[in-house]
């Protein structure tokens, strides 16, 4: 795939930069991403999931 | 700790309830009227505002952005103030926001019948109507995110996430792909052109669907399937992926859409691996969705809302499937122009946002009126009539789309087409027509039951329009509380920080793909012997664009030994630099007609709009009757040449100057070429005594329509045309 972009970006100077670029934002994204996940605490997460189910805070709920 | 009392606003939610219902009704009922045009191509025979081009945007418009949009609102409105535990933050923002929509949808049905349209497909509308929708859609916003900033709830739902993600990508999908140079109240082109105004369409088109019918169905899938089941999300760190590799990865796909064209080559394999990659994520949501239901599954059994539900979820997961298989090269050099395309989206649409639409309907309706589903039995006739209606809509679809595929590309030993005629590919499919009308009956059927048992649930319930909640007042966070927090936590509990990251990682998708084909010259060779059109293929272009043609016939010869027999010369991207917009089209119900300019007589084309089936026998097109009567109205060519220029099509002043006089010419010439037929040169001076006699005002056939249109039928795709030798490969 490589060599379809370099070959139409030729016209860009440094462009041998930007696949490389393009990379790291990728890796980076999806590093950051599953660090954040994994180290979330296992209250929070629960918390966070039980929300929709907050009923007491709204009257006449259960029919 | 204080207590504070509010009020839930669900007035808001049951008007877009009620909208969501009405306009669904509308959009598949338009739909089903589309299907049987394929019957009965002259259904609405003479009548220009139901012909079948001008009627396919507002089908698509309405199901998109009325009946899902507004199902969208519904849900967002409800979900948004339980989860954050306060009231809207505006309510005259919110009436904006409903009044404004249905505004919108309004002046939507009313301009694509009349003709006003773009042309670029679910981005139709004409300027002054985007943008409105671009001012509800920023009250919207500011409703939402102030809803956020007044919120009693400390961290954010992932649901409000996708309904935030939602907001911010729509909005810069819709600036982006709807700037345009008005030349007229209901009239304007597109600021981009040919293979660039393709790839921005594009990268619309697909995150249209990405960002409109997929996050926030998403967002209401994380809300409403965990309340129906009665059980929390089965993994909210799945959702936290899910939500941001899916709108990091979603908006880098666009260009599958335009594989084989004369999009540049790395364009397309970008957008084939990002495809390819989007299964990840949204297989991983749908699984979350489906395992939420672990432990439940009994429920499913009886509870109708959880059986629309699962069907909504499992339709997610099979056109998530679909659409990267979709994409890679080889599949779609079949499935593209065909009606497999046409399976694929109505598995999303029916089958994802209509019965999660159904389910929420269900889920909704009895908990704001304080009472039970009138009618569980008609809940469930409701699903299994849809469930089967959905079935027969899609599978002789896919069975139409590889068929006439498969015939497509067809040759004989000798190297010759084995239906060189389009029409017979089309006539071998016609049995899939009648079954997906049935399909779309039964689902319409459905959708009706469910508007009765919604009817009688409403009647015998109370209205609360202000629901009255308590929560804890929020309270600022404390050093202690924030000792020890991670990343993760703080991001939850911070929207504006969020709506940046998330827009973050929308724009890099959309900046890689889109900057370098516009600046960079070198991806768009341009070739010298094409020229801008002339002042009247110009209008008769708009004429094209008006009538819709761009719905059936595509304009985009793929490079296979298939198209270039049947064809013509395969396209080029310097073909297109003079086309504001591009017509490309996404779908052949008819010939492509790209090189279709010198194939036929001039009437043989004034014969075909008046009578398509005179000229090709079982032809399902249907008569542009009024094409060959009406007057064209020309008085603006030299606004639109002017706007061309300002885009940068080379017209010099001169042109401009002569353009009526150049247009009378042309005209003139076209009405001789149509006197060469006896037969027409008997009946046009009969018409012409008969006025003379009856005193009634004459039109000359050179000022009239289809001399506009076939200008531009006679020019298209011959800047570049390969001498043809006299032997006929194909007719079509």
């Amino acid at each position: 795939m490589l060599k379809f972009v370099k070959g139409y970006m030729e016209s860009i100077e440094d462009v041998a930069t930007y696949p490389m670029i393009s990379l790291l934002i990728f890796f980076v994204f999806f590093v950051v991403l599953f660090i954040w996940v994994f180290t979330a605490s296992k209250e929070h997460v629960k918390e966070m999931s039980e929300m929709p189910l907050d009923n007491h805070n709204q009257q006449n709920l259960e029919i | 700790m204080e207590v504070q009392q509010f009020y839930y606003d669900n007035k808001i939610v049951n008007n877009f309830l009620y909208a969501t219902m009405l306009w669904g009704i509308v959009g598949l009922s338009v739909g089903l009227l589309l299907a049987f045009m394929f019957m009965f191509p002259n259904l609405t025979d003479g009548i220009s505002w139901l012909s079948f081009g001008r009627l396919r945007p507002l089908h698509t418009n309405a199901v998109i952005f009325a009946f899902v949009g507004n199902a969208i609102f519904a849900g967002v409105y409800y979900s948004t103030q339980r989860l954050l535990k306060t009231r809207m933050f505006s309510d005259a923002l919110s009436k904006f926001n409903f009044w404004g929509w249905q505004a919108i949808i309004v002046a939507a049905a009313i301009t694509l019948p009349l003709g006003y349209t773009s042309s670029k497909e679910y981005a139709e509308l004409e300027w002054p109507i985007d943008i409105a929708i671009a001012l509800v859609w920023v009250a919207f916003g500011v409703n939402l995110i102030g809803t956020i900033i007044k919120r009693r709830q400390r961290h954010m739902y992932v649901a409000i996430w996708f309904y935030l993600g939602t907001f911010v990508t729509v909005a810069v999908l819709h600036i982006f792909n709807s700037l345009a140079l008005p030349v007229g109240a209901l009239k304007s082109y597109s600021v981009y052109a040919g293979v660039q105004d393709a790839l921005v369409q594009w990268w619309y088109g697909h995150n249209a669907v990405a960002f409109f019918l997929t996050t926030p169905f998403l967002g209401l899938m994380y809300y409403f399937v965990p309340k129906a089941a009665n059980r929390p999300v089965y993994s909210y760190k799945l959702s936290i992926v899910h939500f941001w590799s899916l709108i990091f990865i979603y908006i880098w796909a666009g260009p599958h859409h335009l594989l084989y064209s004369s999009l540049p080559d790395w364009a397309q394999n970008l957008g084939v691996a990002f495809s390819i990659m989007l299964i990840a994520p949204s297989w991983g949501g749908m699984i979350n969705g489906l395992l939420t239901l672990r432990g439940a599954w009994d429920k499913v059994r009886t509870d109708p809302t959880l059986k629309f539900m699962v069907v909504a979820i499992t339709g997610y997961g099979m056109a998530t499937f679909e659409g990267p298989l979709l994409s890679l090269k080889n599949v779609n050099a079949i499935a593209h122009f065909s009606d497999w395309i046409i399976a694929h989206v109505h598995v999303g649409a029916l089958a994802w946002n209509g019965f999660l639409t159904f389910g929420m309907i269900y889920w909704m309706v009895p908990k704001m009126f304080k009472t039970k589903l009138a009618s569980k039995g008609l809940a469930n006739f409701h699903f299994w009539i849809g469930t089967l209606g959905i079935i027969l809509y899609a599978l002789p679809m896919y069975v139409a789309g590889f068929t006439q595929a498969l015939m497509w590309k067809d040759f004989n030993p000798d190297g010759t087409l084995v239906y060189g005629n389009f029409l017979e590919t089309v006539n071998e499919i016609m049995p899939m027509y009648w079954m997906r009308a049935i399909g779309g009956s039964m689902y319409i059927i459905g959708a009706c039951v469910m508007v009765y048992n919604v009817v009688i649930t409403i009647r015998q319930g109370s209205k609360v329009e202000d629901e009255l909640a308590e929560a804890a007042a929020l309270t600022r966070v404390s050093k202690k509380r924030t000792a020890g927090e991670t990343y993760h936590t703080w991001l939850e509990r911070k929207p504006i920080q969020l709506t940046i990251l998330a827009t973050v990682a929308i724009l890099i998708g959309g900046i890689v793909q889109i900057v370098p084909t516009i600046l960079v010259k070198s991806n768009i060779p341009t070739i010298t012997s094409v020229k801008p059109y002339t002042p009247l293929e110009l209008e008769g272009r708009d004429l094209y664009i008006r009538e819709g043609c761009v719905g059936c016939h595509s304009q985009m010869v793929r490079p296979f030994r298939s198209e270039v027999e049947r064809y013509g010369e395969y396209s080029k991207a310097g073909e297109f630099v003079y086309d504001h917009p591009f017509l490309w089209g996404s779908k052949r119900t008819g010939p492509d007609l790209l090189r279709i300019g010198g194939k036929y007589s001039d009437n043989w084309h004034l014969n075909h709009m008046y009578d398509p089936q005179s000229t090709s026998s079982g032809s399902i097109m249907p008569a542009y009757q009024w094409l060959v009567r009406n007057e064209h109205d020309r008085s603006g060519i030299q606004g639109k040449m002017e706007a061309m220029v300002t885009l940068g099509v080379p017209y010099t002043e001169d042109e401009i100057a002569n353009a009526m006089a150049n247009m009378d010419a042309q005209a003139t010439q076209i009405e001789k070429n149509l006197y060469t037929d006896p037969d027409f040169a008997k009946s046009y001076e009969a018409d012409k005594k008969y006025a003379a006699e009856n005193e009634e005002e004459f039109i000359e056939m050179r000022d009239r329509e289809i001399v506009s249109l076939i200008a531009y039928l006679q020019r298209l795709g011959t800047d570049i045309k390969i001498k043809e030798t006299n032997e006929t490969l194909s007719q079509n």
